[in-house]
Protein backbone atom coordinates (compact mmCIF):
# COMPACT_ATOMS: atom_id res chain seq x y z
CA UNK A 1 0.00 0.00 0.00
CA UNK A 2 3.07 2.31 1.01
CA UNK A 3 3.72 1.91 -2.68
CA UNK A 4 0.71 2.55 -4.57
CA UNK A 5 0.59 6.01 -1.90
CA UNK A 6 4.31 6.96 -3.22
CA UNK A 7 3.29 6.63 -6.74
CA UNK A 8 -0.23 8.53 -6.45
CA UNK A 9 1.92 11.47 -4.71
CA UNK A 10 4.46 11.02 -7.59
CA UNK A 11 1.27 11.41 -10.11
CA UNK A 12 0.24 14.43 -8.27
CA UNK A 13 3.40 16.26 -8.65
CA UNK A 14 3.62 15.64 -12.00
CA UNK A 15 0.02 16.83 -12.34
CA UNK A 16 1.14 19.90 -10.70
CA UNK A 17 3.26 20.66 -13.71
CA UNK A 18 1.35 18.93 -16.25
CA UNK A 19 -1.49 21.66 -14.84
CA UNK A 20 0.51 24.41 -14.97
CA UNK A 21 1.82 24.35 -18.00
CA UNK A 22 -1.27 23.32 -19.83
CA UNK A 23 -2.96 25.87 -18.19
CA UNK A 24 -0.46 28.49 -19.75
CA UNK A 25 -0.86 26.74 -23.38
CA UNK A 26 -4.66 26.85 -22.97
CA UNK A 27 -4.77 30.47 -22.35
CA UNK A 28 -1.86 31.34 -24.79
CA UNK A 29 -3.25 29.24 -27.63
CA UNK A 30 -6.81 31.01 -26.67
CA UNK A 31 -5.49 34.67 -27.00
CA UNK A 32 -2.94 34.49 -29.65
CA UNK A 33 -4.18 31.06 -31.68
CA UNK A 34 -0.26 29.90 -31.49
CA UNK A 35 0.67 26.37 -30.10
CA UNK A 36 3.56 27.42 -27.99
CA UNK A 37 6.38 25.21 -28.66
CA UNK A 38 8.93 27.00 -26.37
CA UNK A 39 6.87 26.46 -23.16
CA UNK A 40 9.21 23.48 -22.07
CA UNK A 41 12.31 26.18 -22.88
CA UNK A 42 10.51 28.77 -20.50
CA UNK A 43 9.57 26.29 -17.60
CA UNK A 44 13.35 25.17 -18.33
CA UNK A 45 14.46 29.03 -17.48
CA UNK A 46 12.07 29.32 -15.07
CA UNK A 47 14.09 26.84 -13.17
CA UNK A 48 17.72 28.63 -13.84
CA UNK A 49 16.50 31.76 -12.79
CA UNK A 50 16.16 30.44 -9.33
CA UNK A 51 19.36 28.45 -9.61
CA UNK A 52 21.17 31.63 -10.78
CA UNK A 53 19.37 34.02 -8.09
CA UNK A 54 20.31 31.83 -5.38
CA UNK A 55 23.76 30.76 -6.70
CA UNK A 56 24.84 34.33 -8.19
CA UNK A 57 22.85 36.70 -6.05
CA UNK A 58 22.23 34.67 -3.09
CA UNK A 59 18.67 34.93 -3.17
CA UNK A 60 16.74 32.32 -1.66
CA UNK A 61 13.66 30.18 -3.37
CA UNK A 62 10.58 32.47 -2.07
CA UNK A 63 11.55 35.45 -3.64
CA UNK A 64 12.78 33.36 -6.77
CA UNK A 65 8.91 32.17 -6.86
CA UNK A 66 8.02 35.42 -7.92
CA UNK A 67 11.19 37.00 -10.00
CA UNK A 68 11.33 34.03 -11.78
CA UNK A 69 8.07 34.34 -13.29
CA UNK A 70 8.46 37.64 -13.73
CA UNK A 71 12.01 37.53 -15.45
CA UNK A 72 10.64 34.65 -17.79
CA UNK A 73 7.72 36.60 -18.14
CA UNK A 74 9.08 39.79 -19.95
CA UNK A 75 11.40 37.41 -21.90
CA UNK A 76 8.09 35.67 -23.24
CA UNK A 77 6.95 39.58 -24.06
CA UNK A 78 9.86 40.52 -25.79
CA UNK A 79 9.39 37.40 -27.89
CA UNK A 80 6.03 38.13 -28.27
CA UNK A 81 6.56 41.60 -29.58
CA UNK A 82 9.15 41.01 -31.51
CA UNK A 83 8.64 37.90 -33.36
CA UNK A 84 5.02 35.99 -32.83
CA UNK A 85 2.79 39.04 -33.32
CA UNK A 86 3.82 39.23 -37.42
CA UNK A 87 1.89 35.82 -36.92
CA UNK A 88 -1.52 36.86 -36.41
CA UNK A 89 -4.01 35.64 -38.96
CA UNK A 90 -1.25 32.91 -40.53
CA UNK A 91 -1.44 29.30 -39.85
CA UNK A 92 -0.77 27.49 -36.71
CA UNK A 93 2.18 26.18 -38.40
CA UNK A 94 4.06 29.22 -38.58
CA UNK A 95 3.88 29.49 -34.76
CA UNK A 96 4.41 26.11 -34.41
CA UNK A 97 7.86 26.43 -36.44
CA UNK A 98 9.06 29.93 -34.82
CA UNK A 99 8.42 28.58 -30.89
CA UNK A 100 10.21 25.35 -32.25
CA UNK A 101 12.98 27.11 -33.22
CA UNK A 102 13.00 29.52 -29.92
CA UNK A 103 12.79 26.66 -28.20
CA UNK A 104 15.91 25.12 -30.35
CA UNK A 105 17.64 28.00 -29.71
CA UNK A 106 17.35 28.50 -25.86
CA UNK A 107 18.01 25.03 -24.60
CA UNK A 108 20.97 25.09 -27.14
CA UNK A 109 22.61 28.29 -25.77
CA UNK A 110 21.68 26.36 -21.55
CA UNK A 111 23.29 23.55 -22.95
CA UNK A 112 26.11 25.09 -24.02
CA UNK A 113 27.03 26.50 -20.96
CA UNK A 114 25.75 23.81 -18.53
CA UNK A 115 26.05 20.64 -20.36
CA UNK A 116 22.92 17.54 -20.23
CA UNK A 117 23.52 16.94 -16.33
CA UNK A 118 21.83 18.21 -13.47
CA UNK A 119 22.61 21.33 -10.94
CA UNK A 120 21.81 21.31 -7.57
CA UNK A 121 19.07 22.97 -5.97
CA UNK A 122 18.29 22.74 -2.69
CA UNK A 123 14.95 22.20 -0.54
CA UNK A 124 14.48 25.80 1.39
CA UNK A 125 15.20 24.95 5.12
CA UNK A 126 11.27 25.67 5.93
CA UNK A 127 10.12 22.71 3.37
CA UNK A 128 12.70 20.32 4.42
CA UNK A 129 11.80 17.02 6.55
CA UNK A 130 8.55 15.11 6.34
CA UNK A 131 5.79 14.10 8.32
CA UNK A 132 3.27 10.68 8.79
CA UNK A 133 0.44 10.50 7.80
CA UNK A 134 -0.03 7.19 9.24
CA UNK A 135 -0.65 5.57 5.81
CA UNK A 136 2.32 7.05 4.21
CA UNK A 137 5.35 9.05 4.60
CA UNK A 138 5.02 12.45 3.00
CA UNK A 139 7.86 14.96 2.11
CA UNK A 140 7.08 18.16 2.52
CA UNK A 141 8.27 20.01 0.14
CA UNK A 142 6.05 17.61 -2.42
CA UNK A 143 3.11 18.24 -0.19
CA UNK A 144 3.92 21.99 -0.75
CA UNK A 145 4.33 21.74 -4.39
CA UNK A 146 0.99 19.84 -5.43
CA UNK A 147 -1.03 22.55 -2.83
CA UNK A 148 0.56 25.38 -4.15
CA UNK A 149 0.02 24.46 -7.73
CA UNK A 150 -3.01 24.10 -6.95
CA UNK A 151 -3.83 27.35 -5.55
CA UNK A 152 -2.15 29.32 -8.47
CA UNK A 153 -4.41 27.43 -11.11
CA UNK A 154 -7.59 28.02 -9.11
CA UNK A 155 -6.31 31.51 -9.07
CA UNK A 156 -5.73 31.75 -12.86
CA UNK A 157 -9.34 29.91 -13.17
CA UNK A 158 -11.10 32.56 -10.96
CA UNK A 159 -8.61 35.83 -12.75
CA UNK A 160 -9.55 34.32 -16.50
CA UNK A 161 -13.84 33.50 -15.44
CA UNK A 162 -14.71 36.15 -12.71
CA UNK A 163 -13.12 39.16 -13.10
CA UNK A 164 -13.68 41.72 -14.82
CA UNK A 165 -9.76 41.35 -16.95
CA UNK A 166 -10.86 37.86 -17.68
CA UNK A 167 -13.94 38.98 -19.39
CA UNK A 168 -11.59 41.11 -21.63
CA UNK A 169 -9.51 37.92 -22.44
CA UNK A 170 -12.78 36.20 -22.74
CA UNK A 171 -13.82 38.37 -25.49
CA UNK A 172 -11.08 38.93 -27.32
CA UNK A 173 -10.55 35.44 -27.96
CA UNK A 174 -13.63 35.35 -29.03
CA UNK A 175 -13.69 38.78 -31.45
CA UNK A 176 -10.81 41.08 -30.85
CA UNK A 177 -11.63 43.04 -33.19
CA UNK A 178 -14.92 44.41 -31.76
CA UNK A 179 -13.27 44.42 -28.50
CA UNK A 180 -10.47 47.09 -29.63
CA UNK A 181 -13.88 48.32 -31.30
CA UNK A 182 -15.04 49.22 -27.39
CA UNK A 183 -11.70 51.20 -26.91
CA UNK A 184 -9.17 48.15 -25.37
CA UNK A 185 -5.93 48.02 -25.93
CA UNK A 186 -5.91 44.55 -27.53
CA UNK A 187 -2.30 43.85 -28.51
CA UNK A 188 -1.06 45.25 -25.38
CA UNK A 189 -3.45 42.48 -24.02
CA UNK A 190 -2.32 40.28 -26.15
CA UNK A 191 1.35 40.52 -25.09
CA UNK A 192 0.61 40.52 -21.46
CA UNK A 193 -1.42 37.16 -22.05
CA UNK A 194 1.70 35.69 -23.59
CA UNK A 195 3.70 36.70 -20.37
CA UNK A 196 0.90 35.30 -18.00
CA UNK A 197 1.05 32.02 -19.73
CA UNK A 198 4.90 31.84 -19.57
CA UNK A 199 4.82 33.24 -16.41
CA UNK A 200 3.14 30.03 -15.13
CA UNK A 201 5.34 27.80 -16.59
CA UNK A 202 8.65 29.59 -15.37
CA UNK A 203 6.89 29.22 -11.74
CA UNK A 204 6.61 25.60 -12.79
CA UNK A 205 10.25 25.24 -13.67
CA UNK A 206 11.04 26.98 -9.83
CA UNK A 207 8.41 24.29 -8.12
CA UNK A 208 10.57 21.38 -9.30
CA UNK A 209 13.92 23.02 -9.29
CA UNK A 210 14.19 21.03 -5.86
CA UNK A 211 12.27 17.90 -7.20
CA UNK A 212 13.98 17.17 -10.76
CA UNK A 213 16.93 19.27 -10.25
CA UNK A 214 18.02 22.36 -12.73
CA UNK A 215 18.87 20.43 -16.28
CA UNK A 216 19.01 22.33 -19.87
CA UNK A 217 16.66 19.62 -21.22
CA UNK A 218 14.38 19.20 -18.27
CA UNK A 219 11.87 21.05 -20.56
CA UNK A 220 12.18 19.68 -23.62
CA UNK A 221 11.61 16.15 -21.68
CA UNK A 222 8.35 17.03 -19.98
CA UNK A 223 6.66 18.96 -22.90
CA UNK A 224 5.83 16.02 -25.48
CA UNK A 225 3.60 14.91 -22.16
CA UNK A 226 2.30 18.48 -21.44
CA UNK A 227 1.00 18.34 -25.14
CA UNK A 228 -0.39 15.47 -24.89
CA UNK A 229 -2.58 16.17 -22.01
CA UNK A 230 -3.33 19.38 -24.26
CA UNK A 231 -4.70 17.38 -26.87
CA UNK A 232 -6.59 15.06 -24.19
CA UNK A 233 -7.99 17.99 -22.32
CA UNK A 234 -8.68 20.36 -25.36
CA UNK A 235 -7.48 23.48 -25.94
CA UNK A 236 -10.59 25.52 -24.94
CA UNK A 237 -11.28 25.08 -21.84
CA UNK A 238 -9.69 26.42 -18.90
CA UNK A 239 -10.60 24.18 -16.11
CA UNK A 240 -10.30 21.66 -18.43
CA UNK A 241 -6.42 21.72 -18.77
CA UNK A 242 -6.57 22.05 -15.09
CA UNK A 243 -8.25 18.93 -14.42
CA UNK A 244 -7.00 16.84 -17.82
CA UNK A 245 -3.43 18.17 -16.01
CA UNK A 246 -4.00 16.99 -12.31
CA UNK A 247 -5.93 13.34 -13.29
CA UNK A 248 -3.19 12.45 -16.02
CA UNK A 249 -0.81 12.94 -13.44
CA UNK A 250 -2.71 10.57 -11.37
CA UNK A 251 -2.96 8.13 -14.05
CA UNK A 252 0.73 8.06 -14.88
CA UNK A 253 1.03 7.29 -10.91
CA UNK A 254 -1.52 4.46 -10.84
CA UNK A 255 0.13 2.89 -14.09
CA UNK A 256 3.70 2.64 -12.25
CA UNK A 257 1.89 0.81 -9.78
CA UNK A 258 0.16 -1.43 -11.42
CA UNK A 259 1.96 -2.11 -14.53
CA UNK A 260 4.86 0.31 -14.70
CA UNK A 261 6.02 -1.19 -18.32
CA UNK A 262 2.86 1.17 -19.87
CA UNK A 263 3.88 4.25 -17.07
CA UNK A 264 5.36 5.84 -20.01
CA UNK A 265 3.06 5.66 -22.77
CA UNK A 266 0.21 5.56 -21.28
CA UNK A 267 -0.74 9.22 -21.87
CA UNK A 268 -0.11 8.67 -25.33
CA UNK A 269 -2.26 5.26 -25.37
CA UNK A 270 -5.00 7.72 -23.70
CA UNK A 271 -4.43 10.32 -26.25
CA UNK A 272 -5.00 8.26 -29.23
CA UNK A 273 -8.27 6.88 -27.58
CA UNK A 274 -9.45 10.29 -26.99
CA UNK A 275 -8.38 11.62 -30.84
CA UNK A 276 -10.44 8.47 -32.14
CA UNK A 277 -13.73 9.12 -30.36
CA UNK A 278 -13.42 13.02 -29.76
CA UNK A 279 -10.78 15.06 -31.92
CA UNK A 280 -11.52 18.13 -30.03
CA UNK A 281 -10.24 16.73 -27.30
CA UNK A 282 -12.43 16.29 -23.63
CA UNK A 283 -13.21 19.69 -22.98
CA UNK A 284 -12.95 21.60 -26.30
CA UNK A 285 -14.50 23.52 -28.49
CA UNK A 286 -14.30 22.57 -32.73
CA UNK A 287 -11.15 25.00 -33.95
CA UNK B 1 -21.55 67.01 -58.60
CA UNK B 2 -23.58 65.81 -55.85
CA UNK B 3 -20.73 65.98 -53.29
CA UNK B 4 -20.86 69.89 -54.03
CA UNK B 5 -24.52 69.37 -52.97
CA UNK B 6 -24.43 67.24 -49.99
CA UNK B 7 -21.68 69.49 -48.45
CA UNK B 8 -24.70 72.28 -47.71
CA UNK B 9 -27.18 69.49 -47.13
CA UNK B 10 -29.69 71.43 -44.65
CA UNK B 11 -29.37 70.55 -41.51
CA UNK B 12 -32.30 69.30 -39.15
CA UNK B 13 -30.75 70.29 -35.85
CA UNK B 14 -28.00 72.94 -36.06
CA UNK B 15 -25.64 71.65 -34.23
CA UNK B 16 -21.94 71.95 -34.51
CA UNK B 17 -20.08 69.27 -37.16
CA UNK B 18 -19.28 66.33 -35.42
CA UNK B 19 -18.00 63.70 -37.86
CA UNK B 20 -16.74 64.82 -41.61
CA UNK B 21 -16.02 62.60 -44.16
CA UNK B 22 -14.23 63.35 -46.98
CA UNK B 23 -12.85 60.90 -49.82
CA UNK B 24 -12.86 57.87 -48.09
CA UNK B 25 -11.56 55.37 -49.81
CA UNK B 26 -11.10 51.64 -48.04
CA UNK B 27 -10.11 48.28 -49.38
CA UNK B 28 -10.66 44.53 -47.93
CA UNK B 29 -7.09 42.95 -49.04
CA UNK B 30 -6.82 43.70 -52.61
CA UNK B 31 -10.39 44.47 -53.45
CA UNK B 32 -11.26 48.47 -53.34
CA UNK B 33 -14.84 48.77 -51.33
CA UNK B 34 -15.35 52.76 -50.69
CA UNK B 35 -14.50 55.07 -53.89
CA UNK B 36 -14.49 58.24 -52.23
CA UNK B 37 -17.70 58.67 -49.60
CA UNK B 38 -18.12 62.37 -48.83
CA UNK B 39 -20.68 62.59 -45.54
CA UNK B 40 -21.01 64.94 -42.15
CA UNK B 41 -23.06 64.73 -39.30
CA UNK B 42 -23.96 67.19 -36.93
CA UNK B 43 -24.42 66.88 -33.10
CA UNK B 44 -27.68 66.11 -32.14
CA UNK B 45 -28.68 64.12 -35.32
CA UNK B 46 -30.02 61.07 -36.52
CA UNK B 47 -28.25 60.36 -40.02
CA UNK B 48 -28.97 57.68 -41.87
CA UNK B 49 -26.84 55.54 -44.40
CA UNK B 50 -29.24 53.70 -46.91
CA UNK B 51 -28.65 51.38 -49.79
CA UNK B 52 -28.28 48.17 -51.04
CA UNK B 53 -26.59 45.37 -49.89
CA UNK B 54 -23.00 45.87 -50.85
CA UNK B 55 -23.13 49.74 -51.16
CA UNK B 56 -20.33 49.98 -48.86
CA UNK B 57 -22.94 50.79 -46.03
CA UNK B 58 -21.15 48.54 -43.08
CA UNK B 59 -17.48 49.46 -44.69
CA UNK B 60 -18.35 52.76 -44.13
CA UNK B 61 -18.82 52.74 -40.30
CA UNK B 62 -16.31 50.26 -40.05
CA UNK B 63 -13.54 52.86 -41.65
CA UNK B 64 -14.60 55.27 -39.09
CA UNK B 65 -14.44 52.82 -36.41
CA UNK B 66 -10.69 52.16 -37.76
CA UNK B 67 -11.70 48.27 -38.40
CA UNK B 68 -10.96 48.43 -42.10
CA UNK B 69 -7.31 48.24 -42.01
CA UNK B 70 -6.41 49.87 -45.26
CA UNK B 71 -8.29 53.21 -45.95
CA UNK B 72 -7.36 56.69 -47.06
CA UNK B 73 -8.80 60.19 -47.19
CA UNK B 74 -10.31 62.00 -44.26
CA UNK B 75 -12.40 61.46 -41.31
CA UNK B 76 -12.29 64.53 -38.55
CA UNK B 77 -14.54 63.69 -35.51
CA UNK B 78 -14.74 66.30 -33.24
CA UNK B 79 -12.39 68.65 -35.81
CA UNK B 80 -9.80 66.01 -34.81
CA UNK B 81 -8.17 64.11 -37.97
CA UNK B 82 -8.99 59.81 -37.10
CA UNK B 83 -7.96 58.35 -40.33
CA UNK B 84 -4.99 56.92 -39.19
CA UNK B 85 -5.67 56.48 -35.70
CA UNK B 86 -5.95 52.84 -34.22
CA UNK B 87 -9.74 51.52 -33.20
CA UNK B 88 -9.41 51.44 -29.46
CA UNK B 89 -8.20 55.40 -30.01
CA UNK B 90 -10.66 56.04 -31.85
CA UNK B 91 -12.82 54.36 -29.66
CA UNK B 92 -11.65 56.22 -26.66
CA UNK B 93 -12.38 59.34 -28.20
CA UNK B 94 -15.56 58.76 -27.74
CA UNK B 95 -17.33 56.89 -30.93
CA UNK B 96 -19.45 53.62 -29.87
CA UNK B 97 -20.16 50.95 -32.80
CA UNK B 98 -23.08 48.56 -32.68
CA UNK B 99 -21.93 45.91 -34.93
CA UNK B 100 -24.60 44.27 -37.49
CA UNK B 101 -24.00 40.58 -36.10
CA UNK B 102 -24.76 42.23 -33.19
CA UNK B 103 -21.07 41.01 -31.35
CA UNK B 104 -22.83 39.40 -28.30
CA UNK B 105 -19.84 37.19 -26.16
CA UNK B 106 -21.14 33.80 -26.05
CA UNK B 107 -18.10 33.43 -23.18
CA UNK B 108 -19.45 36.32 -21.24
CA UNK B 109 -22.77 35.72 -19.61
CA UNK B 110 -25.32 39.50 -20.11
CA UNK B 111 -23.83 41.11 -17.18
CA UNK B 112 -20.54 40.77 -18.54
CA UNK B 113 -20.86 41.56 -21.92
CA UNK B 114 -23.21 44.58 -20.53
CA UNK B 115 -19.97 45.78 -18.16
CA UNK B 116 -17.10 44.82 -21.28
CA UNK B 117 -16.78 48.24 -23.23
CA UNK B 118 -14.52 50.68 -20.52
CA UNK B 119 -15.76 53.80 -19.97
CA UNK B 120 -14.85 56.45 -22.16
CA UNK B 121 -15.63 59.35 -20.71
CA UNK B 122 -18.44 60.70 -17.44
CA UNK B 123 -22.02 61.23 -19.00
CA UNK B 124 -22.56 57.52 -19.96
CA UNK B 125 -26.02 55.78 -18.69
CA UNK B 126 -26.26 54.20 -15.22
CA UNK B 127 -27.60 50.40 -15.01
CA UNK B 128 -31.04 51.99 -13.65
CA UNK B 129 -31.07 53.86 -16.39
CA UNK B 130 -30.27 50.95 -18.96
CA UNK B 131 -32.61 49.08 -17.21
CA UNK B 132 -35.47 51.43 -17.80
CA UNK B 133 -34.87 51.89 -21.20
CA UNK B 134 -34.77 47.58 -21.91
CA UNK B 135 -36.08 46.27 -18.59
CA UNK B 136 -36.09 42.58 -20.38
CA UNK B 137 -32.12 42.63 -19.66
CA UNK B 138 -32.67 42.78 -15.97
CA UNK B 139 -34.26 39.56 -15.89
CA UNK B 140 -31.40 37.78 -17.80
CA UNK B 141 -28.29 38.83 -16.12
CA UNK B 142 -27.35 35.94 -15.52
CA UNK B 143 -27.85 34.01 -18.79
CA UNK B 144 -25.00 33.33 -21.67
CA UNK B 145 -25.17 36.16 -24.01
CA UNK B 146 -25.77 34.24 -26.98
CA UNK B 147 -29.10 32.71 -25.42
CA UNK B 148 -30.78 35.54 -25.26
CA UNK B 149 -33.27 36.03 -28.21
CA UNK B 150 -32.60 38.13 -31.15
CA UNK B 151 -34.05 41.12 -29.89
CA UNK B 152 -32.57 40.93 -26.61
CA UNK B 153 -29.24 40.78 -28.14
CA UNK B 154 -29.44 43.76 -29.82
CA UNK B 155 -31.36 45.76 -26.94
CA UNK B 156 -28.22 44.41 -25.09
CA UNK B 157 -25.66 45.02 -27.99
CA UNK B 158 -27.33 48.82 -27.59
CA UNK B 159 -27.41 49.33 -24.26
CA UNK B 160 -23.66 47.81 -23.66
CA UNK B 161 -22.31 50.98 -25.56
CA UNK B 162 -24.31 53.45 -23.57
CA UNK B 163 -22.84 52.93 -20.52
CA UNK B 164 -19.63 53.99 -21.97
CA UNK B 165 -19.59 57.71 -22.32
CA UNK B 166 -19.70 57.76 -25.88
CA UNK B 167 -22.28 60.52 -27.43
CA UNK B 168 -21.93 59.36 -30.97
CA UNK B 169 -23.20 56.30 -31.31
CA UNK B 170 -22.88 54.03 -34.72
CA UNK B 171 -25.35 51.43 -35.09
CA UNK B 172 -25.63 49.00 -38.04
CA UNK B 173 -28.68 47.93 -39.22
CA UNK B 174 -30.36 47.59 -35.82
CA UNK B 175 -33.90 46.06 -36.65
CA UNK B 176 -32.10 43.51 -39.40
CA UNK B 177 -34.22 40.11 -38.57
CA UNK B 178 -36.10 41.19 -35.44
CA UNK B 179 -40.26 41.40 -34.96
CA UNK B 180 -42.19 44.23 -35.73
CA UNK B 181 -42.96 44.88 -32.09
CA UNK B 182 -39.56 45.11 -31.12
CA UNK B 183 -38.13 46.95 -34.75
CA UNK B 184 -40.78 49.65 -32.86
CA UNK B 185 -39.15 49.02 -29.69
CA UNK B 186 -35.73 49.86 -30.87
CA UNK B 187 -37.29 53.23 -32.85
CA UNK B 188 -38.69 54.80 -29.30
CA UNK B 189 -35.04 53.86 -27.66
CA UNK B 190 -33.18 55.82 -30.73
CA UNK B 191 -35.90 58.77 -30.52
CA UNK B 192 -35.44 58.97 -26.73
CA UNK B 193 -31.73 58.75 -27.17
CA UNK B 194 -32.13 61.57 -29.72
CA UNK B 195 -34.16 63.50 -27.43
CA UNK B 196 -31.52 63.09 -24.94
CA UNK B 197 -28.26 64.72 -27.26
CA UNK B 198 -26.93 61.56 -28.67
CA UNK B 199 -26.26 61.64 -32.07
CA UNK B 200 -26.70 59.08 -34.11
CA UNK B 201 -25.31 57.29 -37.35
CA UNK B 202 -27.51 54.74 -38.68
CA UNK B 203 -27.48 52.29 -41.53
CA UNK B 204 -30.14 50.72 -42.71
CA UNK B 205 -31.78 48.40 -45.72
CA UNK B 206 -35.47 49.15 -43.84
CA UNK B 207 -36.19 52.49 -44.87
CA UNK B 208 -39.67 52.94 -43.42
CA UNK B 209 -37.95 52.27 -40.23
CA UNK B 210 -35.01 55.14 -40.66
CA UNK B 211 -37.72 56.83 -41.95
CA UNK B 212 -39.67 57.12 -38.45
CA UNK B 213 -35.80 58.19 -36.96
CA UNK B 214 -33.95 60.17 -39.13
CA UNK B 215 -32.83 63.73 -39.94
CA UNK B 216 -31.28 63.42 -42.95
CA UNK B 217 -30.39 60.50 -45.27
CA UNK B 218 -27.42 59.96 -47.57
CA UNK B 219 -27.26 57.26 -50.06
CA UNK B 220 -24.55 54.83 -50.95
CA UNK B 221 -23.83 53.13 -54.05
CA UNK B 222 -20.85 51.48 -55.67
CA UNK B 223 -19.23 52.57 -52.79
CA UNK B 224 -19.65 56.24 -53.12
CA UNK B 225 -22.17 58.94 -51.50
CA UNK B 226 -24.77 59.75 -54.77
CA UNK B 227 -27.28 61.75 -53.06
CA UNK B 228 -28.74 63.32 -49.61
CA UNK B 229 -31.72 65.36 -48.83
CA UNK B 230 -33.09 65.74 -45.11
CA UNK B 231 -36.03 63.94 -43.55
CA UNK B 232 -38.51 67.00 -44.84
CA UNK B 233 -37.52 66.29 -48.55
CA UNK B 234 -38.34 63.03 -47.82
CA UNK B 235 -41.78 63.07 -50.12
CA UNK B 236 -39.88 65.22 -52.67
CA UNK B 237 -37.57 62.45 -53.35
CA UNK B 238 -39.60 58.95 -52.76
CA UNK B 239 -39.54 58.22 -56.31
CA UNK B 240 -35.76 58.86 -56.33
CA UNK B 241 -35.20 56.60 -53.22
CA UNK B 242 -37.38 53.71 -54.96
CA UNK B 243 -34.97 53.68 -57.84
CA UNK B 244 -31.94 53.90 -55.81
CA UNK B 245 -33.07 50.69 -53.37
CA UNK B 246 -35.23 48.70 -55.79
CA UNK B 247 -37.74 48.76 -53.74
Amino acid sequence: MQALYAQLLVGLINGSFYALLSLGLAVIFGMLNIINFAHGALYMMGAFVAYFLLNLGGINYWWALIIAPVVVGVFGMILERTMLQWLAGLDHLYGLLLTFGIALIVQGVFQNYFGSSGLPYSIPDQLKGGMNLGFMFLPIYRGWVVIFSLVVCIATWFLIEKTQLGAYLRAATENPTLVRAFGINVPRMITLTYGLGVGLAALAGVLSAPINQVRPLMGADLIIVVFAVVVIGGMGSIMGSIITGFALGVIEGLTKYFYPEASNTVVFVLMVLVLLVKPTGLTGRAA
Amino acid sequence: MAEAKLAEAPAAAAGAEVLAVKDLQAWYGESHILHGINFNVRAGEVVTLLGRNGAGKTTTLKSVMGIIGKRSGSIRFDNQEIIRASSDRIARKGIAFCPEERGIFSSLDVKENLMLPPVVRSGGLSLEQIFTLFPNLKERLSSQGTKLSGGEQQMLAIARILRTGARFLMLDEPTEGLAPVIIQQIGHTIARLKSEGFTILLVEQNFRFASTVADRYYIVEHGKVIDGFSNSELSANMDKLHTYLGV
